[in-house]
């Protein structure tokens, strides 16, 4: 095959400028920045700043304050990874069941989709409202009385519920079609092969889910850990001091209203590495992957 | 290995179409028979619901001596044979033969050697540790038969099992299926729209159309005694040829537009008719008669065996089977159509009448 070719050597390189330029700005030179500004100590009033080497790093990982903002993240991370997917699951099974009934089931569920995440963190200080919340009245039905944005529990609900309600629409698509691309024909045979549909679930579908439960998992991690900003925001604000928040929260809240650029950028070069971990952790898997067809 | 009877059985799918009209028929112990019949005519519908995979809207089935109709299809002793094989993907050969037997609470050595023997008697030995994605078609499909014969059902159940694979393939593991339920006695029910399948495979044979049983029987009932015109032109290849003709209920029909042709009957039925005649039971008449056939040929078609002759008979389109040997003269030809050899049909109902 004969490879094609630029005539002009410099012509690629003016193609690719505008996408380069877009990664440098957007990336590659904050990226840096963060990383540069970690070693230094800013002046809160910003008049110049100090090198201070690891000094910003050192207090993140002595601080108790930290500790217990990324124990938070972790537990809420499970917690929100857990049920999106384990909610979305059982809904794409009922789903599946009712082939009919899916169209407009997934038609549902998508709309929750469509809303951003700052505008269902609004939802949520609705539904949560102190006064007149539905969700506030029907717990306090049962005895609970839930306090958004006082009670440090209470809050980490909310946001756990927020964002797995945000979250479930993704998944259960996935699932939705995942179930779907198997073949009748095969969950047929082991309806012949086996009496009890909760042993096929297990035997049969859901190996044959695995590869979409996985690929779910690793996006789901992500957005708990990174894009639940715009909800734990919205219900937060105002007094983000007595209430959970997660590590990428805490980084705006250093950096912005503490005026702490230095360790706010520490903290961020840490997610950074995480992040990174995490990317290579997906790729190696990815790659191992069983495709089964 | 068990007697199986369909007494009136009748499905309606909840869209409101009628895709089985009440059928019934038996099937006789260690007998294999063929559903065939175009796309769309209710077959898998028919097998499915024997399988227990769809409802059964009216009418009893019985396999054995229970009626099965409400029974879970994992407790109806029955194996089925998909046509895109069906394997689970995740599993190894072994483990896909083995789960039906393990879900039923088999001690694991026996398992392993029903498994073993089936994977002997398929040639799949050397296979045994690999998963579908890494077999042929061919492989697959005998995958597929091992895990129906591990589990020794009352009864097996085939839709289009060889309608996946290539035409040399198919032809053996036509052979290989029918030697296979021969050796195990098993009672078989088999779905296919190849007619060439239905003949050489069935013990007795349906035709099914638009829902409906056209004729049961053997393949030489189907073959010399269609009961229907639709039965007449769907068994055979090439399909028999059908002209318009009206009979006078005495032993003589007449081709519209054309001449006379004696015919072997008993009936009483007089009237217009649509007469039936195979192209292989059609010879060339060198002589011309007192009432002749004239065919008058358009193209011919090399078989290799035979050739096919297409042209006209009375303006009607007609087609001749002929021996390779036999010389095709340059100028008219004339037929002969033995009278044992023609079928008559009534124009209006479709039906056999002689
Ligand atoms: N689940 C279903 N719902 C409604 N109609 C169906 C369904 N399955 C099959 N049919 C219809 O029933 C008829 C028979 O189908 P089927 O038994 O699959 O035919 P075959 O196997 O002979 O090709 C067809 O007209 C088909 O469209
Ligand atoms: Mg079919």
């Amino acid at each position: 095959m004969k490879r094609a070719g630029f005539a002009q050597p410099w012509l690629p390189i003016l193609l690719l400028i505008p996408q380069l330029t877009i990664i440098m700005i957007f990336f590659y030179w904050p990226a840096g920045y963060a990383i540069q500004s970690s070693f230094y100590l800013q002046d809160p009033f910003g008049f110049g700043s100090s090198f201070v080497g690891f000094e910003n790093y050192s207090d993140i990982f002595s601080s108790g304050e930290y500790r217990k903002v990324a124990w938070f993240t972790v537990v809420y991370t499970f917690l929100v990874t857990f049920l999106s997917l384990s909610l979305a699951l059982l809904l794409a099974v009922k789903a599946d069941k009712v082939i009919r009934g899916a169209r407009t089931y997934r038609t549902l569920l998508m709309w929750v989709y469509a809303v951003a995440p700052p505008v269902a963190g609004l939802m949520g200080v609705m539904l949560f409202d102190q006064s007149a919340g539905p969700l506030t009245e029907f717990l306090g039905f049962f005895g609970w009385d839930f306090k958004l944005g006082v009670n440090y529990n209470d809050t980490a609900t909310a946001m756990v519920v927020v964002a797995v309600w945000k979250q479930v629409p993704v998944n259960f698509i996935f699932f939705l079609s995942g179930l779907q691309s198997i073949p009748r024909s095969v969950r047929e045979a082991a309806m012949i092969d086996n009496r009890s549909g909760t042993r096929r679930f297990w035997d049969i579908t859901f190996p044959l889910l695995a590869p979409t439960a996985f690929f779910l998992l690793i996006i789901n991690i992500t957005y708990a850990l990174f894009d639940t900003f715009g909800v734990i925001d919205t219900l937060v604000k105002g007094e983000p001091g007595n209430n959970p928040m997660t590590l990428v929260y805490k980084v705006f809240i250093d950096g912005f209203r503490g005026n702490d650029l230095g360790g706010s950028s520490a903290q961020s070069v840490v997610l950074m590495v995480l992040v990174l971990a995490l990317t290579v952790f997906q790729f190696r898997l990815l790659e191992r992957r069983i495709h089964y067809t | 290995m068990a007697r199986v009877s369909l007494e009136n059985i009748r499905k309606v799918y909840p869209n409101g179409a009628e895709a089985v009209h009440p059928s019934s028929f038996d099937i006789e112990q260690g007998e294999l028979i063929v559903l065939v019949g175009p796309s769309g005519c209710g077959k898998s519908t028919l097998l499915r619901m024997v399988a227990g995979l769809e409802t059964i809207t009216e009418g009893t089935l019985t396999i054995g001596d229970r009626v099965v109709n409400d029974v879970d299809p994992a407790d109806r002793d029955i194996a089925m044979v998909f046509q895109n094989y069906a394997l689970y993907p995740h599993m190894t050969v072994y483990k896909n033969m083995a789960y039906g037997l393990k879900n039923r609470g088999l001690p694991k050595t026996e398992i392993d050697a029903k498994v073993r023997e089936a994977a002997e008697m398929l040639s799949l030995t050397e296979y045994i540790d690999r998963r579908p994605s890494q077999l042929s078609g061919g492989q697959r499909q005998r995958v597929a038969m091992g895990r129906a014969i591990v589990r020794s059902p009352e009864l097996f159940l085939f839709d289009e099992p060889l309608s996946n694979l290539d035409a040399k393939l198919r032809n053996q593991m036509r052979i290989e299926i029918r030697a296979l339920q021969r050796r195990i006695g098993v009672t078989a029910m088999y779905v296919t729209h190849d007619q060439i399948e239905a003949m050489t495979m069935a013990d007795r044979i349906i035709v099914l159309n638009a829902g409906r049983i056209e004729q049961i029987g053997t393949p030489s009932d189907i073959y010399n005694q269609p009961a229907s015109t639709f039965v007449a032109s769907f068994m055979g290849a090439p399909p028999m040829n059908l002209l318009p003709a009206s009979y006078n209920g005495n032993g003589v029909a007449t081709i519209a537009g054309g001449s006379e042709v004696k015919v072997s009957t008993s009936g009483s039925y007089q009237g217009g008719v649509q007469l039936g005649v195979r192209p292989e039971n059609v010879s060339l008449s060198p002589t011309d008669r007192a009432n002749p056939l004239t065919f008058e040929l358009d193209l011919i078609e090399e078989l290799g065996a035979s050739r096919l002759l297409h042209g006209r008979l009375a303006g009607h389109s007609f087609v001749v089977n002929a021996p390779n040997d036999a010389d095709i003269p340059d100028g008219s030809i004339f037929l002969d159509i033995p009278q044992e050899a023609v079928h008559l049909f009534a124009t209006d109902t479709g039906k056999r009448i002689n």
